[in-house]
């Protein structure tokens, strides 16, 4: 890891290494398709957000569903091109030193993409390989994460499909500790888990913080999960980021005793009323 | 990681992946198998019969002739085709397999990702065409004795590389259009089957159609191969039909590559690379 720092600073020349994930300003909007059936409205799903991720840091986004949380992530993983503002990661930009910012991340999606038909054992060979590690050399680094997440060694030659939602998701994240991200993004890594999985994937999130040198933003509609795994909190609202800090700050500031009651104050309904539905301030 | 040699590390990790997902999936390849074989059999059979279906008599020499005349174009055809679908299929499969943005995020240059797909591709189409003749031989006695078989591995190279800008070109349709793009490819490619002779000579189309024959490949390189193969024409006789071949890859993979890479950064502007979750 150290070596790789030393070689991340040397083509960097402004960049603080404790900041891991620097967005300015960051603003998306999708817009209908033009031409055939055209119609629709455009939806403002990040609107002007700015947020500092520091290195070693869990930071947990919490948001309703469609308040714009997967578009931040794509956004900041280079699957999304935002229309203004600026994101840097380990002080490189996210568009001009696109493949050097691929090198430094990693993300695990609400659904585990993965080739269904291919085992486990295949599917992370083959993400190993994308990221320059080879064969060999994965093989005894996957069997090591797959047996802390508590998988049967004997399934991992089976197809994916074959596999629980839960472990699915485990094997997804195995997949992008696999490549040693400095920065691993996790957009709601425990949405559809049952409670078990749940805190097995929480465990092990917590885990890859304080073992690894690695920096986690994770994206999540769920106010325990958020208070239990995060160090700090960022709260999205329609779009904007409505309120930061840790748990206890937020409830400090807002004089109240729950998380809950924060969310409701900062943006005037509870966290399980979806933004797609409700008032259409989201869009313009 | 920059050098020639990682690329090439990179490169293979689809080789593998498509290797990989063909034999997990290996009885729809053996239906691709049975349909190759069958649609190629049965071409060869109207050849033998046409004699009894045009009602007259035929010097055995020219139905021999005629049948080898249709079997280069439907096997041709099916090699150029596999590299066409595939390739094509690229975004449009990943997508159903909900891989797609793992890959586009992942630190491989898109052009390295492309390679090793054509790499796969080609690996697979040759495969295919090759079972496909095996199989039919022996149903269907194929004269190969005035064959120039040199000039024919030729073409078939340059027929490849012809074909995959075309196809890195009709990638980007499911690219562009989340909903309708692979269809459209499917549209290109039946185009392009009607236009290139592949079972009858180009000049039987009408005037319009052959200016559209003159810009396939596959116009160039089923002639160059009935040539090679019926009357034993070596590169050089054949280099009429392979310099335009040569000229449309030189081409069109380049441009294919740069339209793709345009269609990348605009379905990452737009949220067409995948919406959901
Ligand atoms: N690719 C896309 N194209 C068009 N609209 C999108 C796209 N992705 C997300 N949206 C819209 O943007 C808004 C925010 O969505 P999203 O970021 O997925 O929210 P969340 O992850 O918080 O549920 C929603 O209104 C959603 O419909
Ligand atoms: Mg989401």
């Amino acid at each position: 890891m150290a070596i790789e720092i030393r070689e991340t600073t040397r083509d960097q020349t402004r960049a603080d290494l404790r900041i891991a994930l620097e967005a300015c300003a960051v603003r998306k909007i999708f817009r209908p398709a033009r031409g055939l059936g055209a119609g629709g409205v455009a939806v403002r799903a990040v609107d002007d957000v700015s947020l500092t991720v520091r290195r070693g840091e869990i930071y947990g986004l919490l948001g309703a569903n469609g308040s714009g949380k997967s578009t931040l992530i794509r956004v900041f993983s280079t699957l999304l091109t935002a229309d203004a503002g600026e994101v840097r990661i380990f002080g490189y930009d996210i568009v001009r030193d696109e493949l050097a910012v691929k090198r430094l991340i990693n993300r695990v999606s609400v659904e585990a993409s993965f080739f269904k038909k291919l085992s486990a054992m295949e599917n992370l060979i083959y993400a190993g390989r994308l990221y320059g590690v080879a064969p060999d050399e994965a093989r005894p680094k996957i069997r090591e994460i797959l047996r802390r997440l508590g998988i049967d060694p004997r399934r991992v030659s089976e197809p994916l499909e074959k596999l629980s939602r839960g472990m699915q998701q485990k094997i997804a994240i195995a997949r992008a500790f696999l490549t040693s991200p400095m920065l691993l993004l996790l957009d709601e890594p425990t949405t559809g888990l049952d409670i078990r999985s749940k805190r097995e994937v929480q465990t092990f999130v917590r885990d890859l913080r304080d073992e690894h040198d690695a920096t986690i933003l994770l994206t999540t509609h769920d106010l325990d999960e958020a208070a239990r795994l995060a160090d700090r909190i960022g709260i999205l609202h329609q779009g904007r980021l409505v309120a930061e800090g840790s748990a206890s700050e937020l409830c400090a500031r807002h004089g109240t005793g729950s998380l809950e009651e924060v969310f409701m104050t900062v943006t005037g309904r509870r966290l399980d009323e979806s933004d797609d539905t409700g008032g259409g301030a989201g869009t313009e | 990681m920059a050098t020639i040699g990682g690329q090439l590390g990179l490169a293979y990790a689809f080789v593998e992946r498509e290797v990989a997902l063909s034999k997990r999936y290996w009885a729809w390849e053996l239906v691709w198998l049975v349909y190759g074989v069958v649609t190629s059999l049965s071409v060869a059979y109207i050849g033998l019969a046409a004699p009894t279906i045009a009602g007259g008599v035929a010097d055995p020499a020219a139905v021999s002739r005629f049948v080898l005349y249709l079997l280069v174009g439907t096997i041709t055809w099916r090699f150029l085709g596999l590299i066409f679908e595939q390739m094509g299929e690229t975004i449009a499969w990943e997508r159903w397999e909900g891989t797609i943005e793992y890959t586009f995020m992942a630190p491989v240059p898109r052009l390295t990702h492309l390679v090793g797909m054509c790499g796969a591709t080609l690996v697979r189409a040759l495969g295919f065409s090759v079972a496909i003749l095996a199989a039919v031989t022996l149903f269907v006695p194929v004269d190969l004795s005035h064959a120039d078989i040199a000039a024919a591995l030729v073409l078939l190279a340059t027929g490849a590389v012809a074909f995959i800008g075309l196809a890195i070109g009709s990638a980007v349709f499911p690219l562009l259009w989340t909903e309708k793009g692979l269809q459209m490819a499917y549209i290109v490619q039946a185009v392009v089957l009607l236009v290139s002779g592949v079972y009858y000579p180009t000049s039987v189309l009408p005037v319009w159609m052959q200016a559209l024959s003159v810009v396939s490949p596959a116009t160039y390189v089923i002639r160059g191969m009935r040539a090679a193969l019926l009357d034993g024409a070596d590169v050089a006789a054949v280099w009429p039909d392979l310099w335009p071949a040569l000229l449309v890859g030189a081409i069109s993979i380049p441009v294919g590559l740069r339209v793709f890479l345009w269609a990348e950064r605009h379905a990452k502007r737009t949220g067409r690379l995948k919406r959901s979750g």
